[in-house]
């Protein structure tokens, strides 16, 4: 057996590339946003990008949320394919509206005559002592809202591979990027080309719990998974990949092997996306269940400035391992 | 001098069809809601006719209309069917919206009516941005964008109003001023009431306009849309208008006066369109007799439609979520 080329690269490189390769592919492909352009995205997702495609398909936009991104469905409407970049989810309240009202809903207010074929990316997540504005997670929030689907793109290939699958859609689409992965760096097949946007992903297999994470968690997940297996404790890691529509089959298969979940979320605990996975798994696997679903999310208090607050604020694999080892009946002290 | 000068017999007949049409529309839809055929919010759009007929000559089948929530007017002049306007208020399938959106929510995309828009100034980033994408795409359309005068207050239109002006696109915003946001009158909502002045702050051109005279309107609407098509750059119109029913179904009209509300019927455009057109020997009064009878039978014929078509089967509540099949 030949083993397929790879190359290395970072998440912001695989981003990065992934839209290049959209704008090379289609005309009706543009990008907008805060930053986008002079200053190559304010994580420097979009270098380099401005000088060779130029001001007209790379736009930088005044700071009018609500104006780029509604003007993001219109060209949609218009028969573009725009991605427009929100610099961070936290922003993007500023055009709830406009994602809430317009795009979530004019498909199905007009009775299915107008497509919405839009990708709106942006950074999520905490962890960079950014403080209380510029950290939250919320994607849990529009996950709430049928008529978005959501992705999150947590590995290389996904952040190489999802943009594709997600302008093809006729429908709005929300792409969250961690900010702590985009120094992510990984080996990609030379030929890696799009991923399904539609599964939930097994990113380690195994037999004695399922650690259900999504985006920047997924480490913390993959890292409780290997303290674990250092006490004979054989995680299943599942990466959600998908917030909207969820994937209820490979949760559910997989919590009927192992008997055993924990959802690992960065969202506020009340009403947050591991509370409508938890829900799921009572619904669909209660019978399944050899322990009570745990939740592992960060604390509800508005983020912290402070870099030892901030740590204590978000799920970390400890909380991860304890919360197993309480399920287990393993005593936390062993 | 005035706007009526040289106005041709055939396409004075045709704006008083146009506004007559949407008046009695309207005047049946009180007698339906009233028998609790149509339910929900409605908006009527009685007194402000001459803005939507006069404004929507100077467009083309090519060019975009977005509207608000008062849009029943905008829809028939555009040439949506009366019975599909009908059968979506009776929340029929037939309707041009499947009877998912209602009143508020007309669209069509045959005629590229893309709503009926209830957040006031929603509908302006929609209509930057299809003016975005023909821009893109090389098309010399024109996106007719109506909004209220309290949408001025909202932020997105400030937001709209620099976007559009900053990247020239070709957007015509025709604001209808009728005085009241709901139930506020503009005194005592915004600093400064000249509106077209805002507009104008962003570099655009705006200027005012008589919007309870069709003429006016027509001929304000053809420059400025021939400024948006040709001059590749955004245009606004502030139309001075004024509803003479409740803001809505709901709204018991109790801050303004009467006196008020029939200061401004002396201006009803309909009126003074017939008289202007009877004055210059242009209509006869079996003429209006007629235009109304073709018009009572029509409005008949949508009813009629709307009351035989039948409800979508609640197995389908949850189509139209999700867009079926690819994007055109």
């Amino acid at each position: 057996m030949t083993v397929a080329p790879t190359r290395t690269m970072t998440y912001r490189e695989a981003m990065r590339e992934a839209i290049r390769e959209a704008l090379l592919a289609d005309q009706r492909v543009f990008l907008m946003g805060e930053d986008v352009g002079a200053y190559g995205g304010c994580f420097g997702v979009s270098k380099g990008l401005l000088e060779e495609f130029g001001p007209e398909r790379i736009r930088d936009t005044p700071l009018s949320e609500s104006a780029f991104v509604g003007a993001g469905i219109g060209a949609a409407l218009g028969g573009m394919r725009p991605i427009v970049e929100v610099m961070t989810v936290n922003f993007c309240l500023l055009a709830l509206d406009q994602i809430m009202n317009n795009a979530a809903t004019i498909t199905h207010m007009s009775g299915g005559q107008f497509a919405i074929p839009l990708v709106i990316r942006m950074t999520t997540g905490a962890g960079r002592q950014v403080a209380a504005q510029h950290s939250h997670s919320l994607e849990g929030w529009l996950a709430h809202i049928p008529g978005l689907k959501l992705l999150a793109p947590a590995t290389i290939a996904d952040a190489r591979g999802m943009l594709a699958p997600a302008l093809a859609d006729p429908n709005p689409v929300l792409i969250f990027e961690h900010g702590s992965l985009y120094n992510l760096e990984g080996e990609l097949a030379e030929d890696a080309g799009t991923v399904d946007i539609e599964r939930a992903a097994i990113t380690r297999p195994g037999g004695d719990v399922t650690l259900i994470a999504y985006g920047g968690t997924l480490p913390t997940a993959l890292s409780a998974a290997e303290e674990l297996a250092s006490t004979g404790i054989d995680a299943e890691v599942i990466d959600l990949r998908v917030l909207r529509p969820l994937d209820d089959r490979t949760i559910i298969e997989s919590v009927a092997r192992t008997h055993r979940a924990v959802v690992i979320d960065e969202g506020w605990r009340s009403g947050s996306l591991a509370a409508e996975v938890s829900a799921r798994i009572m619904e669909q696997a209660f019978y399944e269940l050899d322990a009570p679903v745990a939740r592992v999310c960060s604390a509800e208090v508005p983020m912290p400035y402070p870099r030892h607050l901030e740590q204590a604020a978000l799920p970390q694999p400890d909380k991860v391992v304890d919360e197993v080892r309480r399920m287990i009946g393993v005593p936390a002290d062993e | 001098m005035s706007a009526t000068v040289g106005i041709e017999r055939e396409h004075g007949l045709e704006l008083l069809r146009q506004m007559l049409r949407v008046r009695r529309f309207e005047e049946k839809c009180v007698e339906l809601y009233s028998a609790t055929k149509i339910r929900g919010f409605m908006h009527l759009y009685i007194g402000e006719e001459a803005v939507a007929v006069g404004a929507m000559q100077a467009l083309t089948p090519e060019d975009a209309i977005v509207a608000t929530y008062r849009e029943h007017g905008h829809a028939l002049v555009r040439g949506v069917s009366p019975g599909s306007i009908m059968a979506e208020m009776y929340g029929k399938v037939e309707g041009c919206a499947r009877g998912r959106g209602g009143s508020m929510h007309l669209f069509d995309a045959a005629t590229r009516f893309y709503g009926g828009n209830a957040i006031v100034g929603g509908g302006l980033p929609l209509a930057v941005g299809l003016a975005l994408a023909d821009k893109l795409q090389g098309r010399r359309r024109v996106t007719a964008c109506f909004f209220g005068d309290g949408a001025v207050a909202e932020g997105e239109f400030h937001e709209c109003m620099n976007l559009a002006a900053l990247w020239s696109l070709p957007v015509l915003f025709l604001c209808e001023n009728n005085r009241y946001a709901m139930g506020t009158a503009i005194e005592r909502y915004e600093s400064e009431t000249d509106l077209a002045l805002k507009a104008a702050s962003y570099e655009m051109t705006a200027w005012s306009v008589d919007g309870m005279d069709v003429l006016a309107v027509e001929e304000a609407a053809r420059r400025a849309a021939a400024e948006v098509r040709d001059g590749d750059r955004p245009c606004f119109l502030e139309l001075r208008t004024y509803r003479f029913r409740a803001h809505s179904m709901y709204d018991p009209d109790l801050y303004r006066t009467k006196e008020e509300i029939e200061r401004w019927k002396q201006h009803d455009p309909i009126p003074a369109l017939t008289a202007r057109l009877q004055a210059d020997g242009l209509l006869t009064d079996d003429a209006v007799e007629q235009l109304e009878q073709e018009i009572a039978t029509e409005i008949e014929d949508a009813i009629a439609f709307a009351e035989a078509g039948p409800l979508e089967p609640v197995e389908e509540l949850e189509r139209f979520v999700y867009y079926e099949g690819a994007a055109p």
